[in-house]
């Protein structure tokens, strides 16, 4: 057993090296790898080296002219706040959520998961448009909103509502399965030890799933900054007020201004890479 | 009480002649306490109340009541005006060309992302590890930077359109260049279904296979890819369905020309401006139940995999 578990391995290392039964021809292998470039290379390598050649044709100057533009600071800021609202009321729910999933049994908990994970299967557009049948001025709040002179649709508050929606399942979906893998004898431990409630879930809990917490927020604060459909329903594009960073684009974009709006979009490209980068980093740690 | 008590003795000594009728979280209450009080969720661990009801209160209010309103709003339509809105020749335009483009992007993505997978697997080679963070650029890139940078290459004196153009294939603002935009938005998911299945199979099983007398080819075929399917189809479906949806990287590609280039997520986006708000719930109606659909798909495909390994585990 333990010689055809050597050879086994051994068979393996050499897979690459050597044309042998457990391989492709190198032929094979090099036409496979060529595919898979060209595929890549044409439908991501394309668009992000295309991204920053056009935010760059005009030079430095003209790009940061673009970013320095007060449009483009209102839309940098709004976004800016929009996932500073979202991002941790989403901590906040897929902590809770993963809590009650993972260390408990109930009825309807796969419901719940179920549930948890709808909003990625609804179109972006249907998930503005909800929050203008619940609150535009034909909604079915909508007169008693106009009485009480709240206003959400065309506004900062339906931006940040259409958002919490698009990024509700990230955090929950990362620690779900994380905390279920990690079994809780720790947290009993520590409340045999007479550790409260809170203690155990702030010094025993959170550090056991940090990198998975961690990349959970991640993801939610790039698709909070970069949520281009369902903000696009709520939002109203009204310049300086409820253009987020990605409608910004799009306006600079149909007007032609073709390098302010792809310097624009270079900040969210930088954004992708950074989160792109994070996620590698995240991966690394934890598999050691 | 009485039992609830003389099952917590059964429990202590471990030596009942008759099997537990109570289930696993009642006993351990039962010896715990000793009252007979349930422990809420059957741990013994704090927060539960707490945990689920945020959670509930959350989705309630950012998710369930608002998607309710969808229902609400078509509720209020008679069967024969849900019919007529939903069965207007530019809407169904729409939907066939929704479907079509969706279907054929996850079509190449399924293809491709097999080799993606496969490659960034089996295979050595330098920036080995840069690829494969790279495949979920889709995720990460906001879609409306991925649809302007698609529209720029593909329009007719773009970087790859000026090529295809003398060729008179023409993808920008045509159904081609939506199906571009979805295979972009759609390829991380079969790649990323695909690659756990393909690190857990067995070496044996191809070692016995070689030592059978199959080639690569057979192998392939025969042994590796009946184990890869339900993975493909579980990608697949989601890239279907993520393709359906997608609006941000399509309007800049895709021409929106009405009958024509026009997506389902685009028409409701119109009728909304329109302020004709019962259309655009009709139309989103019959596109979420077309969703929620895939994601029951998708469910039954994982649950039905899940069973037949757990029956291969006790076989």
């Amino acid at each position: 057993m333990m010689v055809g578990n050597r050879l086994g391995a051994a068979l393996r290392e050499e897979r690459n090296d050597r044309y042998g039964p457990l391989t492709e021809p190198r032929l094979v292998r090099w036409l496979l790898i060529a595919a898979a470039f060209a595929f890549l290379g044409f439908f991501l390598i394309v668009p992000l080296v295309l991204v920053f050649v056009k935010a760059f044709e005009g030079g430095w100057s003209t790009y940061l002219a673009a970013l320095r533009d007060p449009m483009a600071t209102a839309a940098i800021r709004l976004t800016l706040l929009v996932a500073a609202i979202a991002v941790p009321a989403n901590l906040v729910f897929g902590l809770a959520a993963a809590w009650a999933i993972a260390k408990f049994r109930f009825r309807g908990k796969n419901l719940l998961v179920t549930l948890i994970d709808l909003p990625f299967s609804v179109s972006p557009v249907v998930a503005g448009m909800i929050f203008v049948l619940l609150f535009g001025a034909q909604g079915l709040l909508g007169p008693w909103l106009s009485a009480h002179d709240v206003k959400i649709i065309f506004a900062v508050q339906g931006i940040v509502l259409a958002t919490m929606f698009v990024t509700a399942p990230l955090v929950a979906r990362e620690l779900i399965p994380l905390m279920q893998s990690q079994g809780d004898d720790e947290e009993e431990a520590a409340l045999t030890l007479g550790a409260s409630g809170w203690q155990t879930f702030f010094r025993v809990s959170l550090p056991k799933v940090r990198w998975g917490l961690l990349y959970g927020v991640v993801l939610c604060n790039a698709r909070a900054m970069g949520e281009f459909g369902a903000v696009s329903v709520v939002s109203g594009h009204i310049r300086g007020l409820t253009n987020t960073l990605p409608l910004h684009v799009e306006i600079l974009y149909n007007e032609y201004q073709l390098a302010a709006s792809f310097a624009a979009a270079s900040l969210l490209t930088l954004l992708a890479l950074v989160t792109l980068a994070l996620k590698s980093m995240i991966e690394w740690r934890t598999s050691r | 009480m009485a039992v609830v008590e003389e099952r917590g003795t059964v429990l202590e000594t471990g030596s009942s002649p008759l099997p537990s009728p109570l289930p696993p979280s009642l006993q351990v209450t039962a010896r715990r306490k000793g009252g007979g009080r349930r422990l809420p969720g059957g741990s013994v661990l704090p927060g539960f109340g707490l945990s689920l009801g945020i959670a509930l209160l959350y989705l309630g209010l950012i998710v369930l009541i608002p998607l309710s309103t969808v229902l609400l709003k078509t509720v209020s339509l008679t069967w024969a005006e849900f019919l007529a809105k939903v069965t207007t020749p530019r809407a169904l335009a729409a939907f066939r060309l929704s479907f079509t483009a969706a279907f054929v992007a996850a079509t190449v993505n399924a293809v491709f992302g097999v080799i993606v997978a496969w490659v960034l697997e089996r295979y050595r080679f330098p920036g080995r590890r840069l690829v494969d963070a790279m495949v979920d650029l889709p995720f990460a890139l906001p879609t409306a930077v991925a649809g302007i940078a698609l529209a720029s290459i593909y329009a007719a004196n773009g970087w790859i359109g000026q090529w295809l153009a003398p060729l008179g294939i023409e993808v920008a603002y045509t159904p081609l260049g939506i199906m571009v935009a979805l295979t972009f938005i759609g390829l991380p998911f079969v790649v990323r279904t695909v690659q756990p299945v393909l690190r857990d199979i067995d070496p044996e099983v191809e070692e016995a296979a070689a030592s059978l007398g199959a080639g690569r080819w057979t192998t392939f075929f025969r042994v590796l890819l009946p184990d890869l399917v339900p993975a493909i189809a579980t990608g697949f479906v989601l890239a279907f369905a993520r393709g359906l949806g997608e609006y941000g990287s399509v309007i800049f590609i895709a021409g929106n020309m009405p009958m024509k280039s026009e997506i389902v997520p685009l028409l409701i986006m119109i009728q909304l401006e329109q302020y004709d708000y019962a259309g655009a719930t009709a139309i989103a109606l019959v596109f979420l139940i077309a969703s929620f659909s895939l994601l029951f798909l998708i469910n039954f495909l994982a649950w039905r995999r899940y069973r037949r390994e757990s029956s291969e585990v006790a076989s």
